[in-house]
């Protein structure tokens, strides 16, 4: 039983290359507190000073964008699977 | 550098011309490195100076290119009253380093308003290097 997280090419230098880490956690939160554990710096990359997400970044709960689903708060189920995909936007 | 069929060049000039003044944006995914499959995407902020993708429209996406094993070789989209160069806004986005990004202007003040001016970028960390378009 483990979240599944998908790591876009970008953030993927966190993982040691991997497209996809497994963590624990029953919010969105605690799952990237506990995927930084292990792969140091990639919640930075995704959580701004004010603990806010960045706006250059979506992060999906079971295929739900979590900005409309309690941000980091968002409930995470035991079998979930949370993507991360960098915003496809500019001017 | 950037090798384009005419039949993507023109899709993607045909998209921009189309959705003028808002900008219009899209994707060409494919494998290692070759635009293979057009895919026209909707400027969720339908704006004439700015474009984002639906995040849903985004998710599906990534989902069908993993599924088919592509990548996003060519990411696109339009400027409507500027040239064909990055925005600062483009690039503090600009997040997949392997992809092509493809300007295109239909502004009207151009040189030649019937051939567009189309660029292709490479943008890494912050950088910009643009890059030869060979359209064949």
């Amino acid at each position: 039983m483990a979240v599944q997280v998908k790591v876009p090419t970008i953030l993927r230098s966190h993982t040691g290359g991997s497209k996809s880490v497994e963590a624990s956690g029953d919010t969105l939160d605690a799952v990237l507190k506990d995927v930084d554990s292990r792969n140091a710096g990639l919640r930075g990359r995704l959580v701004d000073d004010e603990g806010k997400l960045h706006r250059f970044v979506n992060i999906y709960v079971d295929d739900e964008d979590v900005r409309f689903n309690g941000s980091l708060d968002a409930p995470v189920g035991e079998n979930s699977t949370v993507t991360i995909l960098p915003a496809v936007a500019g001017g | 550098m950037l090798s384009l069929s005419r039949d993507f060049h023109d899709k993607i000039v045909e998209h921009a011309r189309r959705d003028h003044p808002d900008e219009a944006c899209g994707v060409i995914a494919g494998r290692d490195g070759k635009p293979e499959r057009f895919i026209e995407m909707i400027n969720a902020a339908r704006s004439p100076t700015f474009y984002e993708f639906d995040s849903t429209d985004l998710l599906n996406l990534y989902k069908d290119m993993d599924a088919r094993d592509e990548e996003p070789v060519v990411i696109y989209h339009s400027h409507t009253a500027t040239e064909a160069y990055p925005s600062r806004t483009d690039i503090s986005y600009a997040s997949e380093p392997e992809a092509h990004y493809v300007l295109v202007s239909t502004r009207e003040d151009q040189p030649d308003p019937s051939t567009p001016e189309f660029r292709s970028y490479r943008i890494v960390g912050g950088v910009v290097t643009e890059e030869p378009v060979e359209i064949s």
